[in-house]
């Protein structure tokens, strides 16, 4: 009876199926990111010291990335596919060409100066390296043997050095996790990737080695903030005063005496959800936590929907990069992780994330909205 | 191409990929799990301790000075006073050219260059939104000259401040004292807390002694402010509770007519009510003006206060030890017959000169002719110095120490004022112990007239005569007896009460004798009597500051004035019914009974014409 009803829905779908078939968009999806987008603006006008235009810019790239998303999920997925590696070799290329020829903001070379307008290689880079991972682990039997394991791993390691040169710490995480996400979910063994983190556990101190000084401070800083209240540790401090005097009931909306009096840096950016946290407390927090949880587990959904390996592989890695990108900015904001200039997605003013995530979003639409419409 | 040809197995990769997102979604649960955690530890748990930092991140306590207490005199005259004193500021945010500014108002007021320096130093450690202080306590016509051109000069304006200012300058110099900015080592024992919005801290006189009173306590005002110290808002206030008002005992008036008097002297003039030991004048010449110290005295003016050989800086009155000379003569008197050495009558014969047995050294009457036979009475009236070498020889030193110790003489009179000495009163311990020298006999002779060792202070003498006047009821000196606290209820200071047990009819023999000083014919201080309508009692007395030689006289005009006797005066009036005692020394003035004395006698006549007045009103 059951596989009947389902085949009969399969086979009859309703007219709005039909439209938002046609417009390629997932409506749950749709809905969460409008949700996060619209708590955005709400608790930016607050942190933005009550200022409209600040919003105005921010409604500007949301509209601009939205609509870039809704044209991503247009675009098949076998086109994705077919253009991974030329995507991917240009946005290495691009990397050293930042490396070479870069723009230097705030002591890092991140921005390509296109002459009308900046553009950051390392946001593309996000979505074109699990993009070639998965092209190149698709090819083969899963899950991928040592030496699939290896090539793949020289393609995360590449961009990964590049980011990390400029110095780019938080991105050059964020791009050899997304990396590792499609290796992880291509089915690497457990035994084999808890020898890989052995490896790099060891590695650890050669890597300390390589750091720059401001990357040393952060980790000193994020294991000991009180150690420089007035240096390094205030960020962590400050953002801390902040989220614990939320409480669970948070000081309301426009509320924050952090923000609004200056002793919360990047109040904005990086740090906006200790504003958050300020205004609408624990309760906030957790309704936040769980708005994000529903878009996570929706892009899981169309991960396991999907229906051909690139595809699951790369909607996995997208929203597992998601998920990191979440973690690491609120983790670094309630000071469990080290300060890395990640900004919490969706929420943070800034134009570059908003771009990359939503693009990744129109992908996932769009390797969910191209499925064939089979019975499985 | 051979990896097109791997087989894939669908079914098993789905399976496998499926497993893959359960354990992510499991991974990601437990993470974020870990957030939650984490959140519920800073926003439940540590709330209070983050609320509390948040708090004192943007809430700052500034602090609001009290109004320090004024001080009157007896009669209400206002001695110290908190005046309006007018500053030009800058507010570097609100001036568009600084530079320009700056030159501008240079040109207005005449603004030494060091001052804009200092000004422009001072920006550099202030933030920009404070204001800075370019000139301070202008004058009236400064203060209208700017208010003229104020509306060209966007962030300069007047600030008006309250200043400590002493109407009376340098009558009061010595008494009252005066505040001055707290320096390093005072900021390191007064109460913080209660100190943060003060700047000025009584420094000597009534002003130090009673800081505490005066001070007031410290009212606050919490400020809202952001990251860089910028005020927002007040939040809310403590109002501060001002100082205590002082009435001081003194006479302003009498002070005027003492420190008048002692004009063109150095010296000292200490005038107790008899019966409460209330301090009603307390001169000491040269005073000096105490305002400059409240806005910071110059080096050069303060160089110069102290290196000027007058040393208006020395508070003669409390800190000048003299010795007391024939002043001295009633208490050893009194001595003489308490402890039954001499009756009052017994006459002994004075040719001018006195030697101890077997010894050929010659202590000299002031008189060289001697005078004769003498009793108590005209020893005292004439000060025959031979009659007291006898009495002191036959008293021994220990029972002059004994007995003179009992008026307080070396020892501290426990005034309520800083920095009192002890004077010295010598006795055989005393001089082992402190020179490692057996007591001589001749030593015991000199002390007898006041001379040698013995050393007293204005005040002390002017005590001992208030207690003398009190047949023995000690008293001890103040300046205030009575203060308002912001209840305005009066606290009166507690006080030692002590009576020197004394044979009245040999008090009275004193009296008499020291009524004859004015009174008597052959009374040393007998031009006192003309024109009053009471006695006076008191006993004139001239200190030698330079030892003559034996076989040399003491001729006055040839001495350095350095060098010439100190003149000196103690009294008591109206004789019979004592109100007032009074004690004078002039320094290198000469005759206590010519200089000293008219000095101590006009503020005997003030002071009962004024009780008197008081007195008829009553």
């Amino acid at each position: 009876m059951k596989t009947e009803t389902r085949d009969e829905q399969f086979y009859q779908p309703s007219v709005i199926g039909t439209i938002l078939r046609t417009l390629h968009v997932d409506i749950p999806l749709f809905i969460g990111l409008f949700l996060i987008s619209i708590s955005s603006f709400v608790i930016l006008y607050s942190a933005g010291g009550e200022d409209i235009s600040i919003l105005i810019r921010q409604a500007t790239r949301v509209a601009f990335a939205f609509v870039l998303m809704i044209i991503l999920a247009h675009v098949n997925p076998r086109q994705f596919q077919r253009y991974s590696s030329t995507f991917y070799i240009i946005g290495v290329m691009l990397l050293i060409a930042v490396l070479l020829f870069g723009y230097i903001g705030k002591g890092a070379q991140r921005w390509l100066d296109l002459g009308f307008f900046r553009f950051q290689p390392s946001e593309m880079i996000k979505i074109t390296t699990p993009m070639m991972i998965a092209k190149f682990l698709s090819e083969y039997a899963l899950p991928p043997k040592p030496k699939q394991f290896f090539i793949a791993a020289l393609l995360i390691i590449i961009p990964t050095f590049l980011i990390a040169k400029q110095p780019d710490l938080g991105t050059s995480i964020l791009v050899a996790s997304s990396g590792a996400a499609v290796l992880f979910f291509a089915g690497l063994s457990w035994m084999f990737m808890l020898i890989i983190a052995g490896v790099l556990g060891l590695l650890t101190p050669v890597l300390w080695h390589f750091m720059h000084d401001y990357q040393k401070g952060r980790v000193i800083t994020f294991l000991n903030p009180e150690s420089d209240p007035l240096g390094k540790g205030y960020h962590i401090i400050q953002s801390k005063i902040s989220i614990g005097s939320g409480g669970v009931h948070g000081k309301g909306w426009l509320g924050s005496t952090q923000a609004k009096l200056d002793f919360l840096p990047e109040s904005s950016t990086d740090f906006i959800f200790a504003v958050f946290a300020e205004e609408f407390g624990l309760l906030g927090c957790l309704g936040l936590l769980l708005l994000y949880f529903l878009v996570i587990i929706r892009c899981l959904y169309i991960a396991v929907q999907a229906q051909d390996s690139y595809s699951r592989l790369l909607a996995g890695s997208l929203t597992f990069s998601f998920f990191v990108y979440v973690f690491v900015n609120i983790g670094m904001v309630i000071g469990i992780l080290p300060v890395v200039g990640v900004p919490l997605p969706l929420i943070s003013y800034g134009g570059t994330s908003m771009v990359t995530l939503l693009a990744s979003f129109g992908i996932l639409m769009s390797i969910h909205t191209h499925r064939k419409l089979l019975p499985t | 191409m051979s990896r097109h040809y791997t087989v894939k197995d669908s079914f098993a990769e789905n399976r496998m990929f499926l497993s893959r997102v359960v354990a992510v979604l499991v991974f990601f649960s437990i993470m974020i799990l870990g957030l939650v955690g984490r959140l519920v530890y800073l926003q439940v748990v540590g709330h209070n301790h983050y609320s509390m930092m948040a708090k004192s991140n943007r809430i700052k306590l500034a602090p609001i000075a009290p109004t320090r207490g004024i001080i009157y005199d007896r009669n209400g005259r206002v001695l110290a006073e908190n005046i309006p004193s007018y500053s030009l500021e800058l507010i570097p945010e609100q001036i568009k050219n600084i530079e320009q500014t700056l030159q501008k108002l240079q040109q207005l007021f005449a603004i030494p260059d060091e001052k804009i320096e200092q000004f422009l130093k001072q920006k550099k450690r202030s933030k920009r939104f404070s204001s800075i202080p370019l000139l301070v306590q202008l004058n009236d016509f400064e203060v209208a000259k700017f208010a003229v051109v104020r509306p060209y000069f966007p962030g300069v304006d007047l600030y008006a401040r309250l200043v400590r200012h002493y109407p009376y300058g340098e009558l009061t110099s010595h008494i009252v004292g005066y505040v001055g900015r707290i320096n390093e080592k005072e900021l390191k024992t007064l109460p913080v807390a209660e100190y943060r919005g003060t700047h000025h801290v009584g420094k000597i006189g009534i002003e130090k002694r009673y800081e505490s009173q005066l001070h007031g306590q410290t009212g606050y005002s919490e400020i809202e402010t952001n990251a860089q110290g910028r005020k927002i808002k007040s939040v809310a206030t403590a109002d501060p509770i001002p100082g205590e008002n002082l009435t001081l005992t003194l006479d302003i008036e009498l002070q005027k007519i003492a420190y008048d008097a002692l004009e063109g002297q150095n010296g000292a003039a200490v005038a107790i009510e008899v019966k409460t030991g209330n301090v009603v004048v307390f001169a000491s010449r040269p005073g000096f003006d105490p305002n400059p110290f409240v806005s910071g005295i110059s080096n050069k003016a303060y160089k110069a206060l102290q290196q000027s050989e007058d040393q208006p800086m020395f508070n003669r009155a409390l800190r000048g030890q003299y010795p007391p000379g024939s002043t001295i003569k009633p208490f050893i008197a009194l001595a003489g017959l308490e402890y039954n050495v001499i009756k009052a009558r017994q006459k002994i014969f004075c040719p001018g000169y006195y030697q101890l047995p077997r010894l050929k050294h010659k202590y000299r009457d002031w008189k060289a002719s001697g005078h004769g036979l003498v009793n108590m009475k005209n020893a005292i009236t004439q000060s025959c110095d031979v009659y007291f070498y006898d009495l002191a020889r036959n008293l021994g030193i220990d029972k002059i120490h004994e007995f003179l110790q009992k008026f307080g003489f070396g020892d501290k009179t426990k005034i309520d004022l800083v920095g009192e000495k002890a004077g010295l009163l010598p006795s055989k311990a005393w001089k082992k112990r402190a020179r490692s020298q057996p007591w001589y006999p001749g030593e015991t002779l000199i002390t007898g007239i006041g001379q040698g060792f013995l050393q007293v202070t204005p005040l002390q003498l002017a005590r001992a005569t208030a207690t003398l006047a009190n047949k023995g009821k000690v008293v001890t000196p103040r300046l205030v007896n009575k203060f308002y606290n912001s209840e305005q209820t009066e606290i009166t200071g507690v006080y030692e009460k002590k009576q020197i047990i004394l044979n009245q009819q040999n008090v009275e023999d004193i009296f008499s004798a020291m009524i004859n000083v004015i009174h008597g014919w052959r009374g040393t201080a007998r031009r006192l009597s003309k024109g009053i309508s009471y006695q006076i009692a008191g006993k004139t007395g001239t200190a030698q500051v330079f030892t003559v030689k034996q076989e040399e006289k003491y001729k006055e005009g040839e001495l350095d004035s350095k060098l010439k006797d100190h003149a000196l005066f103690m009294a008591f009036a109206p004789a019979h019914a004592p109100k007032l005692a009074v004690a004078v020394i002039v320094e290198n003035g000469g005759h206590g009974g010519s200089v000293a004395a008219p000095i101590a006698s006009k503020i005997i006549k003030q002071f009962l014409a004024e009780t008197k007045v008081e007195a008829t009103i009553k």
